[in-house]
């Protein structure tokens, strides 16, 4: 294929002298929202997979027993048996000390006393955060101590995971809307080019001209000024993007910082004035032929 | 000799208006020389816009290299218009184009490589006597320079039939003939050529054309008798057998 822009006389049959800017700057400024929205629900998918990876794998089991010389064997024999899990990387016990710590505002200085009958908790790191890997650890627990509770972090952060699930597929919505925008204009554009080359259409239709050769001079036309004006446009809003990481980055946040894009993110938001401007080109191709069927 | 254009009964309405053209049969067979003739406002380029498919019959038939014209659907007009070169009236040149590319612009339509259409356009451009406005554009040439581009552009693919909308109306009478000459030597070469033209002097140089003459709508001589003007009359000859029917 030869490189689609290039000066040929058989693609300068319009004329030139009748094209404006305007496509390019509506279609820069519509491919720099685009990008934004995308960026966000790219952002949002990634801090809610990372929520998800560090909370997945994540498990609490927790032991109520009063004797704690009984509480101390078997939180010993459960730490064992589940270290022994493949599944497991990572069993330690929290500290009883910061635990008191965190109680003392409601037990005073009491909390320090081992003899208080305060629960064991176990902290579990799993490789993944799958159920069949909870179970086996929930066994392992409970074959020790029936009483042992189980639980994962996940259902805690819940409400913040659905949060970021709602925003990334708000983000996506107004990625396609921004789409459908974008192809409205497209049409409007390509009409508008219809009627403002009327006569030359006419003369290269009675030449012999399909309409696929006129559609063609359009889309042509229409998918280079989306390419033209989306590259400006998402690269204002990529530079954008990555000053508002920078700024982000700053503040320290782990949260803040799963919504970090990825490489994969940053080429995924590069690509964008191509599709869009493949995107345009289908849209202008058929509503040039829908509107040329219309006549002799 | 084959049929290469039939009307039969055509009729055309532009609008509600009366009909601008009525009930014209006729018949042209390839390779011939016609000449269609007929007053201001008779229906000349109505008929002649039937002919190269820029206008569908009310009513009739128009038949073109042996098939329905009317009934064509749309995506092989295409292949038939590449087939018929048009001189029109009013030129349609394209302003933004110079002369070199729009004369080039039939080839180019038709998917010649550009490396074989440098060679026919400047033979074109020598044939109408334009070699050195090659680059100019329409609007900076005059009338007759105009004229002779939208000629050279009608011929240079050769094409099967020639129809030509008054296409001596701008130019001088030496030009005139120079570019009557070229339209015989297509001629020869085949092609079927149709004139519309109110120039006598010009029909006179081609003994052999048949002539049409059209009045108010209707075909006035369907016979072909009147093949030469008024006062040459006496010196027909075959043409009563084979013109236009
Ligand atoms: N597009 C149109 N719409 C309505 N009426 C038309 C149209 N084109 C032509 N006419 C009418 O049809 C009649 C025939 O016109 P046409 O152009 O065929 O005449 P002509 O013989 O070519 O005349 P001329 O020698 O002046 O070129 C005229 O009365 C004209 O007003
Ligand atoms: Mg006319």
């Amino acid at each position: 294929m030869s490189w689609p822009f290039r000066d040929q006389p058989q693609r300068r049959l319009l004329d030139e002298s009748l094209r404006t800017k305007s496509m390019l700057w509506i279609m820069g400024i519509m491919l720099f929202l685009t990008t934004l929205a995308a960026a966000a629900g790219l952002g949002m998918a990634s801090a809610s997979r990372a929520l998800d990876r560090q909370l997945a794998g994540r498990l609490t089991i927790q032991l109520v027993e009063a004797d704690a010389a009984r509480r101390d064997a078997a939180v010993r024999g459960i730490m064992a048996s589940v270290r022994r899990l493949p599944q497991v990387r990572r069993v330690a016990e929290v500290d009883r000390a910061r635990l008191a710590e965190l109680l003392q505002p409601w037990l005073g200085d009491a909390g320090l006393d081992a003899e208080l009958p305060m629960p064991a908790m176990i902290d579990v790191d799993l490789a993944s955060g799958d159920e069949a890997d909870v179970a086996a650890v929930k066994r392992a627990a409970q074959t020790v101590a029936a009483t042992a509770r189980v639980d994962r972090h996940a259902q805690w952060l819940s409400p913040v995971a659905s949060f970021l699930a709602i925003m990334t597929w708000f983000a996506a919505a107004l990625v396609v809307l921004m789409a459908l925008a974008t192809t409205a204009v497209v049409l409007l554009a390509a009409r508008a080019g219809l009627d403002m080359h009327r006569d030359t259409i006419a003369v290269l239709h009675m030449l012999g001209s399909t309409d696929r050769q006129v559609a063609r001079l359009f889309q042509r036309r229409i998918a280079f000024d989306t390419l033209m004006g989306g590259l400006l446009g998402t690269c204002a809003a990529l530079a954008a993007i990555w000053l508002l990481g920078r700024q982000a980055g700053a503040l320290g946040s782990e949260l803040l910082s799963g919504v970090a894009l990825a490489r994969s993110d940053w080429l995924m938001l590069a690509a964008i004035p191509a599709v869009f401007a493949s995107m345009a080109m289908v849209a202008a191709r058929s509503g040039v032929l829908r509107a040329l069927g219309r006549t002799l | 000799m084959a049929n290469i254009v039939q009307f039969e009964n055509v009729g055309l309405r532009y609008g509600t208006g009366a009909e601008t053209l009525s009930d014209i049969s006729f018949t042209l067979s390839a390779g011939s020389f016609y000449f269609l003739t007929g007053a201001s406002g008779a229906g000349k380029t109505s008929l002649l816009k039937l002919l190269y498919l820029a206008q569908r019959p009310t009513r009739g038939i128009v038949r073109l290299f042996g098939e329905d014209a009317g009934a064509l659907p749309r995506k092989r007009l295409p292949g038939f218009r590449r087939r018929i070169g048009v001189v029109f009236q009013d030129f349609r040149l394209l302003p933004h184009l110079s002369a070199h590319d729009n004369i080039a612009l039939p080839l180019r339509v038709a998917g010649m490589p550009e490396d074989e259409i440098e060679g026919p356009v400047r033979e074109m451009l020598a044939w109408v006597n334009l070699r050195d406005r090659a680059h100019a554009k329409p609007p900076t040439l005059s009338g007759g320079e105009q004229q002779r581009i939208a000629i050279a552009r009608a011929v240079i693919t050769r094409p099967e039939v020639l129809v030509a909308d008054e296409p001596t109306g701008n130019v001088d009478p030496e030009m005139a003939e120079r570019l009557l000459h070229l339209f015989e030597s297509l001629n020869r070469l085949g092609t079927t050529v149709v004139v519309a033209t109110h120039d006598f002097q010009l029909i006179n140089r081609i003994p052999d054309a048949r002539m049409m003459r059209i009045e108010r709508g209707r075909l006035s001589d369907p016979t072909g008798a009147l093949r030469h003007p008024p006062g040459r009359a006496g010196s027909g000859d075959a043409a009563s057998s084979n013109g236009p029917v």
